[in-house]
Formats: C-alpha cells, sequence, structure tokens
C-alpha cells in the first residue's frame, strides 16, 4: 500500500510542478503581451471615471499603478501580489478580479459542465451507432451532420437559435442568466435553467462532432479485430459483441478525449456566452480587452490557462489508467 | 466513354470546388466600395429580386456586403495560415533536427499555446497589437501552428532514420545538403495539405474574433462584423442579416474543408486512409 501512495505522491508532485511552470510561463507571456499594447492603461483608467483629473492626481495614479517602473519590477509587484492572493481591481466592474472571477466561473462551470455531458453522450452514442453501421446510411448521414456541423462557427449557430427560439417562437429569454428587474436571491432554480438551455445547447453541438468521430474510429478498429472475429464465430449476436468487447474498449478513451477538450470548451464558452450576454468568463474576458481592463483580461487568461491544465493532467492520468504502457513511461 | 477511376473523380471535383472559392473570392474583391454605401432610401428591406440577401438598417445591400466580407475573411485567412504553415516547418524541423534540449524547448512552447484557450490568446494578442488588422494576423497565425508542427516533426524523425539519409550523409553530403535535397522536398506536400486543412479553421476564427468586437474597425465589412451588427437587429425581426451572410461562411468552409480533404487524398492516398 505504502507503493501506491509513494506512486500518487510522485505523480502528483510531478504534475504539480509542471502547472506551476506553465502558469508562471502563462503568466509571464501575458503580462509581456499587456505591457506591449500601445493602450495606455493610465490614460484608459482616467477615462473610465468619467471625470477630469489634475497633472497632480495623474501622478499620483501612475505612482500607485507603478507605470514608471521598469516592466521587469512592474511583473514581479504583480505576481507577488498575486501569491498573496490579490489580483488587483477590476476597472470595468469596480470591485476585486479574484470575485468577478469567483462569481462568474459558477455561471460558466454550470454552463460547460452542461455542454460537456450532454456532448458527451451524444458524441459517444452517435459514435457508437456510425461504428456499428459503418458504410451504412446512418454512418454516412451522421458522418456529413459532423463536417457540417464542425463547418460552422458557434456565434453563429447561437444567432440562429437565438432567432429561433427566442425571438421568432419565444420559448427562451433573449440573454442574461437570470430574468431583468428580479432580485438575485429571488431567482428560483428553474428559471437559471431556462437561461442555461440555449447556450448551453449552443456550446455542446459545437463540439460534439469531434467525440463522434473518435468514437466511430475506435469502435471500428475494435469491431475489425481477431478477438471479435472468434467471438462472432463462438456466435455471439452484434449487439452483444457490443456489449461485452466494443463498449469497454472504447468508452475510456473517449472519456479521455473529452477531458483533453477543456480548451476548446473554454474557447467556445467566450463565444456563446457573448452571444446570449450570458453572464461567465468567457463574457468578461472580451470585455475586459475592449474596455482594456488589464486585471481581469490578466486574471481571466491565468485561470483559464488552469482550467485547462487541470483538465489535460486529469487526461493524462486516466491515459495512463487505459493503457499501463504509458504509466510506466510517465513514471 | 472508358469508366472513370476514383482518383480522376476526386481531382475533377477538387478542380470545381477551387474554381467556386477562386470566384467567390475574386468577386468579392472586385466590388467596389460604392456599391456598398449607405442608401437611405432601401433601409431594413427583406430579400427581394433587387436584394437577394436584403438590406441592412443602413441601407446596404447585404449580397454585395456579405461577397466582399468573405473574400476580407479568405485574405486574412490564407495570410494566416500562411504565416502559421511556414512557422510550423521551421519549428518542426527544428524540434526535429535540433539537439534534445531544443526539441524540449520547444513541446514545452507548444504546450504553453495548446495551454491557453485559443480564443482568449486571439483577444490577449490583438490586444498587445492594439486591436487592428495586424494584432489579428498574428493571433490567428501564433495559435494555428501546432498540430502542424508536431505532425512534420515525427515525418521528419522518421525520414531521419532512412537508409538513404545515412547513405548520404556516409557519402560525405553535409546536414544542410540534406536538408534541402532530401528533407524539405519530401514535406512540399505535408506543408500544402496542412495549409489547405489550416485554412478554415483561420476562417473560422478570424470571423468570431471579428465578431467579439477586436480585429478589423467597422468600415471593413469583414464577415463577423456584418453577423456582429445583425445581433442588434434579430430581435426587432430583422432575420435575413443574420441568416444569409452566416450561410454563405459556412458553405465557404465546407468548401474549402472538403476540398483539403480531397487534395489530401490526391497528394498522400495512406494517411488519408486512416
Amino acid at each position: 500500500m505504502t507503493g501506491t501512495a509513494a506512486r500518487l505522491a510522485k505523480i502528483f508532485l510531478r504534475y504539480g510542478f509542471k502547472i506551476i511552470t506553465l502558469l508562471l510561463a502563462v503568466s509571464i507571456v501575458s503580462f509581456v503581451l499587456v505591457s506591449a499594447s500601445p493602450v495606455d492603461p493610465v490614460q484608459q483608467y482616467i477615462l473610465s471615471l468619467g471625470t477630469t483629473v489634475s497633472d497632480e492626481q495623474r501622478a499620483e495614479i501612475e505612482e500607485y499603478w507603478g507605470v514608471n517602473e521598469a516592466p521587469v519590477e512592474r511583473y514581479f509587484n504583480w505576481l507577488s501580489s498575486l501569491l498573496k492572493g490579490d489580483f488587483g481591481t477590476s476597472l470595468l466592474y469596480r470591485r476585486p478580479v479574484i470575485d468577478i472571477i469567483g462569481e462568474r466561473f459558477v455561471n460558466s462551470l454550470a454552463l460547460m459542465l452542461c455542454a460537456w455531458v450532454f456532448s458527451g453522450i451524444i458524441g459517444f452514442a452517435l459514435g457508437c451507432v456510425m461504428g456499428m453501421y459503418k458504410d451504412r446510411l446512418a454512418d454516412s448521414i451522421i458522418k456529413k451532420i459532423c463536417y457540417v456541423l464542425s463547418s460552422i462557427p458557434t456565434f453563429w449557430l447561437g444567432l440562429l437559435f437565438l432567432l429561433v427560439f427566442a425571438v421568432i417562437l419565444g420559448w427562451f429569454p433573449i440573454g442574461f442568466s437570470t430574468p431583468i428587474g428580479v432580485q438575485e436571491s429571488d431567482v428560483s432554480i428553474w428559471q437559471r435553467l431556462h437561461h442555461l438551455v440555449l447556450p448551453a445547447l449552443t456550446l455542446s453541438l459545437m463540439s460534439f462532432a469531434n467525440i463522434a468521430l473518435h468514437t466511430r474510429q475506435k469502435l471500428i478498429d475494435v469491431l475489425s479485430s481477431e478477438y471479435v472475429l472468434f467471438a462472432r464465430a463462438r456466435g455471439e449476436s452484434k449487439w452483444e459483441i457490443f456489449k461485452r468487447h466494443g463498449f469497454r474498449n472504447i468508452l475510456l478513451p473517449a472519456i479521455t478525449l473529452q477531458f483533453a477538450s477543456f480548451a476548446e470548451l473554454f474557447g467556445g464558452s467566450v463565444l456563446a456566452e457573448n452571444v446570449f450576454s450570458y453572464p461567465g468568463l468567457g463574457s468578461a474576458v472580451s470585455a475586459a480587452g475592449l474596455n482594456s481592463d488589464l486585471p481581469l483580461l490578466l486574471g481571466v487568461t491565468l485561470f483559464s490557462a488552469l482550467f485547462v491544465c487541470v483538465g489535460n493532467m486529469i487526461a493524462n492520468l486516466l491515459y495512463g489508467l487505459i493503457d499501463p504502457q504509458i504509466k510506466e513511461a510517465q513514471e | 466513354m472508358k469508366k472513370m477511376n476514383r482518383r480522376t473523380k476526386v481531382l475533377i471535383f477538387t478542380i470545381i470546388m477551387a474554381l467556386i472559392i477562386i470566384a467567390a473570392y475574386i468577386a468579392g474583391a472586385l466590388i467596389p466600395d460604392s456599391a456598398v454605401e449607405a442608401d437611405f432610401t432601401c433601409i431594413k428591406q427583406p430579400p427581394s429580386l433587387k436584394h437577394p440577401f436584403g438590406t441592412d438598417a443602413l441601407g446596404r445591400d447585404l449580397f454585395l456586403r456579405t461577397l466582399k466580407g468573405i473574400s476580407v475573411s479568405m485574405t486574412i485567412g490564407i495570410v494566416a495560415s500562411l504565416i502559421s504553415a511556414v512557422v510550423a516547418v521551421l519549428i518542426g524541423v527544428a524540434a526535429a533536427t535540433g539537439s534534445k534540449k531544443v526539441d524540449a524547448v520547444i513541446n514545452w512552447i507548444i504546450d504553453l499555446v495548446m495551454g491557453v484557450p485559443h480564443t482568449v490568446l486571439v483577444i490577449l494578442i490583438s490586444f498587445a497589437f492594439g486591436r487592428g488588422l495586424k494584432g489579428l494576423l498574428i493571433g490567428v497565425a501564433a495559435t494555428h501552428w501546432c498540430s502542424l508542427a508536431r505532425l512534420i516533426r515525427s515525418e521528419v524523425m522518421q525520414l531521419r532514420s532512412q537508409q538513404y539519409i545515412a547513405v548520404s550523409r556516409r557519402l560525405g553530403k553535409s546536414s544542410g545538403w540534406i536538408l534541402t535535397h532530401h528533407l524539405l522536398p519530401h514535406l512540399v506536400p505535408q506543408f500544402f495539405v496542412g495549409l489547405v486543412l489550416m485554412f478554415p479553421h483561420a476562417i473560422l476564427h478570424e470571423a468570431s474574433i471579428s465578431f467579439l468586437g477586436y480585429g478589423l474597425p467597422p468600415e471593413q465589412p469583414a464577415i463577423g462584423i456584418i453577423l456582429s451588427e445583425s445581433m442588434k437587429y434579430i430581435s426587432s425581426g430583422m432575420w435575413w442579416t443574420a441568416v444569409f451572410p452566416g450561410i454563405v461562411l459556412v458553405l465557404i468552409v465546407l468548401l474549402i474543408d472538403r476540398l483539403g480533404d480531397n487534395l489530401r487524398m490526391i497528394i498522400d492516398p495512406y494517411s488519408a486512409q486512416e
């Protein structure tokens, strides 16, 4: 038992190190990018105040922001306050960035989780159907649908849904995560779900093609193997073969792929949230970029990198579970 | 008439597709700015014979605007994917032929680029360049090279273990000679297939980022900007402003995607079978 615990500890230590170096790199790159921008943050801040500022006050703000310090020094100041849990204050929302991220992440997580589970199940099921009926009508139809869906931009699909289901049919609200004019605490879970349906549907339709095509290929590989041939010779029916040999072999790779797709999921949610004015991290990051809200932009970037990193880590651990050879190579 | 084999059929389809794409591109590029100027005598008109896609809130003809927009998007897409593909070849070859350290650093950089959601990364890069065309191009180019670079790295690794390379080396040819005479010619088909497969992704990305409000100024009718303008009007029932430009975008992306697949089938039948 101690051997297992030690191995687990070693794995976590290794991944912990990897995550920390990656996040450090992301913080450096994003800081350099933001500093290179011709947009003057002090000017933006003053504009966002909406009042005129005297030269003295301006100098004070510049001092507070440390604009006149060397970039390297500024980076280390920012990093040390990050480590203390201080992400700075958002210019756009006038609140600590960490609070905004926390609050909006809950919204985004609800959206992404729905889409993730839904696209996973639908994609896996369709992939199984395609694999079982390879080169038949169902296979070619679903395959064509997958190709078409992967050529449709997320935001346009969202626009179409908005047009059909919210504007023309009026089944769903046009945007936001809660009804307008209702207190946050009075919103029922049904109202929240009602607002979640369209964005979640958009996001899931965007991501299931990948998993479906992957599952199809895996199932075809399994079904053309020799042990399946033998099973068929023994008289197992098609369904029995799928249940005993196919399903078990392809489920875990599919789940792994889903975990590895966190980056696309987050990227898609930026677009879906913007179309539906859904108050999540995705709409925050694009608003931050458009309004030169540097603390928020940097904060969300780091957070999204952490999110993707965790997904990739889980995927890697699952790979090890599927294929012990990889696990040994990892250690 | 003799029956055509599959390859010839694919070849003919590919040429037809390429012609359609080029025709759409040239048609869009030839439309003068004056044709899409605001015309307040015919605002918010639904599709008709005179305006097949209808007109927008400023009375601009959406059909012409869409064509113009798609050609702007295609220009950005092809330039960005060209940059990206060249970067991918350089980095892939460097990773495969360089020392272990170079390889590790490049792998780490790829992990880094893949570790941030691309939409967020393009937003950051386009912010760094002041939200203009340049930032958009660099952003899209910087996020698309990774998978092709990995592919080329493994391809070169494989090539390097071939016997004829070893023979060349024994004959006293320099690494540079082997690179230009053996390795690079082998990568030409990979490069073109990778480029064409990257192209639709680049267009989709460009459209998404312009839709979010980064990139081109609103006067430039890129397809993403037309669609983001349409968002303001769909709640008042102007459905045509969102539907038609989007359909054109999807059709062009689909055509280019299929073109890439067909091209792969012609150039590299083995990998296309997988």
